[in-house]
């Protein structure tokens, strides 16, 4: 039999590297492949015989002899127990993966391998390399539309209109580019595509070149990701070599050179015109809209940006019609969307579903829910740009629409699931420290505005809280989003007044109760000991900074409230349980 | 030029310039390359670029500044990414920071005394579901407490004052 150890970067930090190394001492023939989404499974090393027969999770170094041996006898009794629980095979049984599709089942790192599973076939179709008579520009443009497949960066902007405005914009030099500069906190979606599957985003803007009749193309992406550059360096190497890329693509008239520019750590570079100035080698400041990118993009030329998950789809719609992708989802949200599940989530991962299922069978359905035994609060969706949606509300579709009813967007697809640890007004006040040092600084909207929520927020968590607070914040976030010149400042306000929309108590027990009900914020906790439970060990005295703790040995010991600078030591030290935060 | 300035191998910089030579659009690969060569953007490679790309000082610099990458001193032997994204912040990224923080005796941005650690807190290195996460020297280390975020600091630590 075959192993197979997925080698995304979520498996590698979790062993994937090491089980590999052990196995292939061992004389093992070993293949690799990404990620498959079950990062809470991780590592996973999967056993083949022409098709799947076993899926092994949790596989530590210590494993690899037994696993070596189950593979080579064909036996597996000595690793029943590495097996994937039953309840977990749920999680990709209740997916529909077009983006993901290879992801965690191909070498990403194999041109044979890619085009083993229909792998360029998209494009020799249009190109009518493949004995059929080919697509024009137009016809591809026409298959998008049909498939009603919109930006998954998420703005949602329809993809077809975009590639239609770049190719009937005037100039002869046209350029595409994808935005891999995947900047939203909670969401890696992108990044496991790439280093899952990067010839499916290859083909996929070939696809767009083609279409909008641009022959450079750049993908730009996050420094922070180093496998997926170098995956992706390796992927437009071999496409080169096999004449995929570069002059002449496969013996056609159509060229296009593709090259990567690693971004340098700026979370406005997501915005489109901010990483053309980025891709320029300037600041990534954001320029006014219109003149929009078809237009005047990258050196004021005509220029397409899509982000990699909607680059991903585009082989997949080519090859099996537009008309199969738009059966998928809802009226106004077609196909399929990615996300990123994280948090307080037990099953955490990446999930592709159809769009219109709810919020709750993703969460509760496929995540199963909040882990630990604690109770839900609300799911973040959106990340910075995006809103908190609470439990009343997990009947919301997937929806361009519907979500953004609630005041959340759908975003990139990161959903960031909370209990009830954690304080809503401190998750506000962390997005808004995100955001004021992100704020590229150009309007002052966003870069006052931020900073003004920023310390306000600051002020109620440190319980120093005014009547009139609220009001203050949800005055600054309307002339915030009214006045700022780009997407980060228009929606930097979401975070803010999504929690006060839904969770306006837990603001009011900061400010005039001087109470976090989450127990969170650290300057409005209180604590004591239990003298019932506390054994006189000693140990919270020893570790208290303070001194505030006295007591002697076997005795009950006391908290000295006056003493306290609430730095949970004492909580974190204790073996029984003795002291209680509140 | 500042008579304070370092004296930095500037020769090294040379294949970079013939790499990107004619390429006015470079300015941000180019500086990551020079990161690569010195660890981080001296100031007499700041103005060796200017020079070179025909832009003032002042315009490498407003670049170098709006880019969380880039440093302006030098980092420590073990660079140590501390992950604040959403996901490392609702399962206690605070605490971890806290006791890297207390166990290195540094703040955000700082570097040890004896050069052997620098901390950075960044927005999210993309491994959510380890989260909470730090990445030393591009390796990730996942599913952090505070006292295990500890522990590999001092193994790291060790090994390297045995090497």
């Amino acid at each position: 039999m075959r192993i197979v150890v997925g080698e995304g970067s979520c498996g590698l930090a979790a062993g994937a590297g090491k089980v590999h190394a052990a196995l292939a001492k061992l004389g093992a023939d070993v293949g690799i492949t990404g990620c498959i989404g079950m990062c809470y499974l991780e590592p996973i090393v999967d056993l083949y015989d022409g098709a799947l027969v076993a899926r092994l999770v949790r596989v530590q170094e210590s494993d690899a002899e037994r696993v070596f041996k189950a593979a080579e006898s064909g036996d597996l009794s000595g690793v029943e127990d590495l097996k994937i629980p039953a309840e977990d095979e749920e999680f990709l049984a209740k997916q529909t993966r077009i983006a993901l599709r290879h992801c965690g089942i191909i070498d990403p790192e194999s041109l044979d391998a890619y085009r083993a599973a229909d792998g360029y076939k998209a494009i020799a179709k249009i190109l009518g390399v493949d004995g059929g008579p080919g697509m024009t520009p137009e016809q591809v443009i026409e298959e998008i539309k049909t498939s009603g497949l919109a930006g998954r960066g998420g703005a949602g902007f329809p993809t077809w209109f975009k590639w239609n405005a770049a190719r009937n914009a005037k100039g002869d030099e046209k350029y595409l580019i994808c935005n891999a500069d995947e900047g939203d906190p909670g969401a890696f979606m992108d990044r496991a595509v790439i280093e899952s599957d990067p010839h499916s985003l290859v083909e996929g803007m070939l696809i767009a070149a083609y279409a909008i009749g641009a022959s450079q193309a750049f993908v730009y992406v996050r420094a922070e990701y180093p496998l997926a550059i170098v995956r992706l360096q390796k992927a437009i190497r071999d496409a080169e070599e096999a004449g995929l890329l570069g002059d002449g693509i496969l013996g056609t008239g159509f060229s296009c050179r593709l090259r990567i520019k690693a971004g340098a750590g700026a979370f406005v570079c997501g915005e489109e015109t901010a990483l053309i100035e980025s891709l320029e080698g300037n600041r990534g400041m954001p320029r006014l809209k219109p003149p929009f990118p078809a237009e005047k993009g990258y050196t004021d030329k005509p220029s397409n940006i899509n982000n990699v998950e909607t680059f991903a789809n585009v082989a997949w719609i080519v090859l099996n019609g537009g008309a199969a992708f738009s059966a998928m989802g809802t009226e106004t949200s077609k196909g399929t969307k990615v996300f990123a599940l994280t948090g307080k989530i037990r099953r955490g991962g990446l999930v592709e579903v159809p769009m219109g299922l709810t919020l709750r069978d993703v969460i509760f359905g496929i995540g199963g829910g909040v882990r630990d035994g604690r109770r839900f609060k609300a799911v973040q969706m959106g990340g910075p740009s995006g809103g908190c949606i609470p439990e009343s509300l997990l009947d919301t579709p997937i929806d361009y629409k519907a979500l953004g009813a609630t005041g959340a967007i759908m975003g990139s697809g990161g959903m960031v699931v909370m209990d009830d640890s954690t304080c809503m007004v401190n998750m506000a006040r962390f997005f808004l420290d995100f955001t004021a040092k992100e704020s590229c600084g150009k309007c002052v909207h966003c870069r006052i505005g931020t900073k003004r929520l920023h310390e306000t927020l600051v002020r109620i968590t440190e319980g120093r809280g005014r009547d009139g607070d609220v009001e203050l914040l949800e005055e600054l976030c309307k002339g915030i989003k009214d006045g700022a010149l780009c997407g980060l400042g228009q929606t930097a306000p979401n975070p803010v007044l999504t929690t006060i929309r839904y969770f306006r108590d837990e603001y009011d027990a900061h400010i005039r109760e001087r109470r976090c009900p989450a127990h969170e914020c650290a300057a409005l906790r209180t604590f004591s000991i239990d003298a019932a439970k506390c054994k006189g060990c000693t140990a919270c005295a020893k570790k208290c900074p303070a001194g505030a703790i006295a007591g002697s040995l076997r005795n009950p010991h006391a908290i000295d409230a006056s003493k306290c600078v609430k730095c949970g030591a004492c909580a974190a030290t204790c073996r029984f349980g003795a002291v209680e935060v509140l | 030029m500042c008579k304070d300035c370092a004296k930095s191998d500037l020769a090294l910089l040379e294949p970079v310039f013939a790499e990107f030579e004619g390429d006015r659009h470079a300015l941000v690969t180019i500086l990551q390359r020079a990161q690569e060569i010195y660890g981080y953007l001296p100031t007499d490679v700041v103005y060796r670029i200017a020079e070179r790309q025909g832009v003032s000082p002042a315009k490498v610099l407003g670049v170098a500044t709006f880019y969380s990458q880039f440093r302006l001193k030098p980092v420590g032997k073990n660079l140590i990414l501390l992950c604040k994204g959403t996901a490392c912040h609702v399962n206690g990224a605070d605490s971890i920071a806290a006791a890297l923080m207390d166990e290195l005796g540094i703040g955000d941005g700082g570097t040890t005394e004896d050069g052997m650690f620098s901390l950075k807190e960044v927005a999210c290195l993309g491994c959510c579901s380890l989260s909470p996460v730090m990445m030393i020297n591009e390796t990730a280390y996942g599913s952090l407490t505070p006292q295990k975020a500890r522990d590999i600091v001092r193994k790291i630590a060790a090994e390297g004052a045995s090497s």
